[in-house]
């Protein structure tokens, strides 16, 4: 116990070079690490190595398997190369997977600073708005807004954050409620510092850990959802690829084209699943309670 | 008890109320909203769009349009589905046994099969058991379901041919087993992340109750094992698991839609899928309701078994 007690707060240097060292020490975190980081290279650096172009269309070479004719993953019902598809879908997929981490992440602390900090009747609405939003399957609530909004990278994104802010926001919540009491807190009221600034600038920093968690899993639950909607139609809209989209079609292609669904599933799969084990590395890194308990 | 049933009953009842409003207001306020689908027909003036808007009272303040919806909506008139001019309730009924048959047989999987693997990884923690499992707990999490359905299809129907790759029922069949037959596949791919997640909690839930000291009392007192095992850790580590089944329920609904269109599955899922393509706003919007209504009442049973279960909790 003195050992907790006497620990410097959260901020200092030398805690936070021990969480990179818990986080390097977590080989889940390092594999999940090595999978987003080699899949980012691939979707940025493949396309410049390929022969193919992701929109060039030969129809002559429909439905080629993976390995033929210069295609590593076949060609799809257009006879596009699946391989430049795939890096290209990949740098959109993750791209909005980040955009909704940023959107999200910045919703959700606000939402979760603010009623964490003032409490009470604030509180209380706000985080019934959370529940609310948290009662709709979030897969329901995203296509109903997707079929009628005009969908683009921009608006799936946003669409996207709007269903996923509400686990940072309760995670802040409870931080910063935690929080709000210790003595550093009332050492900025007594020193007459404003609301704003507490909330931001001492208290928000302090919940950093897990917030960056819960943002690392975002991106992972974006992607997921991403996939989801445009598989059904209603996300990303081709000529422009998703790792989605790629797949929506595939089934009637089932048995004589089996690659059209296993390449893109793939991906996205080591893609959540790498960012999915980064969170859980770093959840360990950061949460001393977990560690070695 | 009668306090705590009340006021837990007010509050799924407020969360309802700002769930109905987010819900409207999604819709509403979306571009296009409601009329988008008469907008397409061709040869349609904004004179004659202005008239189906004044007759279908979309041309009043919004307020007025949301009070006049959520009063209807409480009086059971759900509205007419665009589509057939069938009631919006009766629409969603007819495809609710669809979705509450495929979700209650893939909990049932997740359930059993989840809970057993938590309670072992949680009494051999740190085994190379424990660890596989986290690990596949984590890769399970990250499969999109309904990519999980396709390769499923791709193996199980299409090249080893032991179960149908769609649908319900085989027309002209419809025996218990044919039903059965059908169930199979979507149940299990939905069951996956379920399992997962179950597993996990199951796990977190045991370790907690295998550290508490009634637990170090029973085996100091010299009860055998196994008793120790399956009536004192699994019994309370168990409770927990009642308010997750809740709280896991818009996961597992959102997993069904996916998995319904997969297969083919004549479910809620299905059907909101069907009504998007039509614009069929009316079922949509009912839909929507519906399964936040689903999830409300989930979760307020779950609340109400626990704390007849757990005295601790209802006397708080």
């Amino acid at each position: 116990m003195t050992a907790v007690t006497t620990t410097p707060p959260a901020r200092s240097p030398r805690i936070k070079s021990r969480a990179l060292r818990r986080f390097l020490s977590h080989r889940l975190a390092l594999i999940g690490l090595i999978m987003v980081l080699t899949l980012t290279a691939a979707c940025f650096i493949g396309p410049m190595l390929l022969p193919y172009d992701e929109l060039y269309i030969d129809l002559l070479a429909r439905f080629s398997p993976p390995g033929t004719g210069g295609h590593i993953f076949g060609t799809d019902p257009l006879g596009r190369d699946i391989a430049a598809r795939l890096f290209h879908a990949g740098q959109i997929s993750m791209a909005v997977g980040f955009a909704v981490m940023l959107i999200a992440t910045t919703i959700g602390s606000v939402v979760g600073v603010v009623s964490g900090y003032y409490g009470g009747k604030v509180a209380a609405v706000l985080m019934r708005v959370v529940d609310a939003f948290l009662s709709f399957p979030s897969v329901f609530l995203l296509l109903a807004l997707a079929a009628f909004i005009q969908p683009g990278p921009v608006m799936i994104a946003l669409i996207i954050s709007a269903t996923s802010w509400m686990e940072v926001a309760r995670i802040v919540e409870a931080e910063v409620k935690s929080l709000r009491n210790q003595d550093f807190v009332q050492a900025a009221h007594m020193l007459g510092l404003s609301n704003r600034w507490i909330m931001f600038r001492e208290l928000l920093p302090n919940a950093i850990g897990p917030i960056i968690v819960a943002a690392t899993l975002t991106v992972a639950r974006a992607i997921l959802l991403e996939a989801y909607i445009s598989f059904l139609g209603y996300g990303i809209q081709p000529p422009l690829p998703s790792w989605g989209n790629m797949l929506n079609g595939a089934q009637q292609y089932l048995q004589s084209a089996p690659w059209l669904a296993i390449v893109p599933g793939v991906a996205i799969t080591i893609a959540v699943t790498g960012f999915n084990f980064i969170g859980d590395g770093l959840r360990d890194a950061f949460d001393s309670r977990s560690h070695g308990q | 008890m009668l306090r705590y049933l009340l006021s837990r009953f007010g509050q799924s009842l407020i969360l309802l109320l700002i769930v109905s409003f987010i819900g409207f207001a999604v819709l509403t306020l979306a571009p296009g909203g409601p009329l988008s689908q008469f907008a397409l027909s061709p040869g349609m003036t904004q004179e004659q769009i202005d008239k189906i808007a004044a007759q279908m009272g979309l041309d009043r303040p919004v307020v007025v349009q949301y009070f006049d919806w959520i009063t209807h909506l409480v009086m059971g008139d759900w509205g007419t589905s665009y589509r057939d001019g069938q009631s919006v309730l009766h629409v969603i009924g007819s495809h609710l046994f669809a979705t509450l048959l495929l979700m209650g047989t893939a909990t049932t999987l997740s359930v059993s099969l989840g809970s057993s693997i938590g309670i072992f990884s949680a009494l051999r923690r740190g085994s190379t058991f424990d660890y596989t499992m986290t690990v596949l707990a984590m890769v399970a999490l990250s499969i999109p379901t309904f990519w999980f359905g396709l390769i499923a299809i791709y193996l199980f129907s299409l090249n080893l041919g032991w179960l149908p790759a769609g649908n319900m029922y085989t027309v002209g069949d419809g025996s218990v087993l044919d039903y059965l037959r059908h169930l199979i596949l979507p149940a299990a791919v939905l069951a996956l992340v379920d399992v997962a997640i179950w597993s996990r909690y199951m796990r977190t839930s045991t370790l907690n109750v295998i550290n508490q000291d009634f637990i170090r009392t029973a085996k100091a007192k010299g009860l055998p094992r196994r008793r120790v095992v399956m009536k004192h850790i699994v019994g309370n580590s168990l409770v927990p698991m009642i308010t997750l089944a809740g709280l896991q329920l818009p996961m597992v609904l959102g997993g069904a839609l996916v998995t319904e269109t997969v297969f083919t599955w004549p479910g809620m899922g299905r059907l909101f899928l069907d009504s998007l393509g039509y614009s069929d706003y009316p079922v949509v919007m009912g839909l929507l309701m519906a399964s936040a209504m689903l999830v409300l009442v989930g979760n307020l049973a779950a609340d109400l078994i626990v704390a007849l279960i757990d005295p601790r909790i209802r006397l708080e």
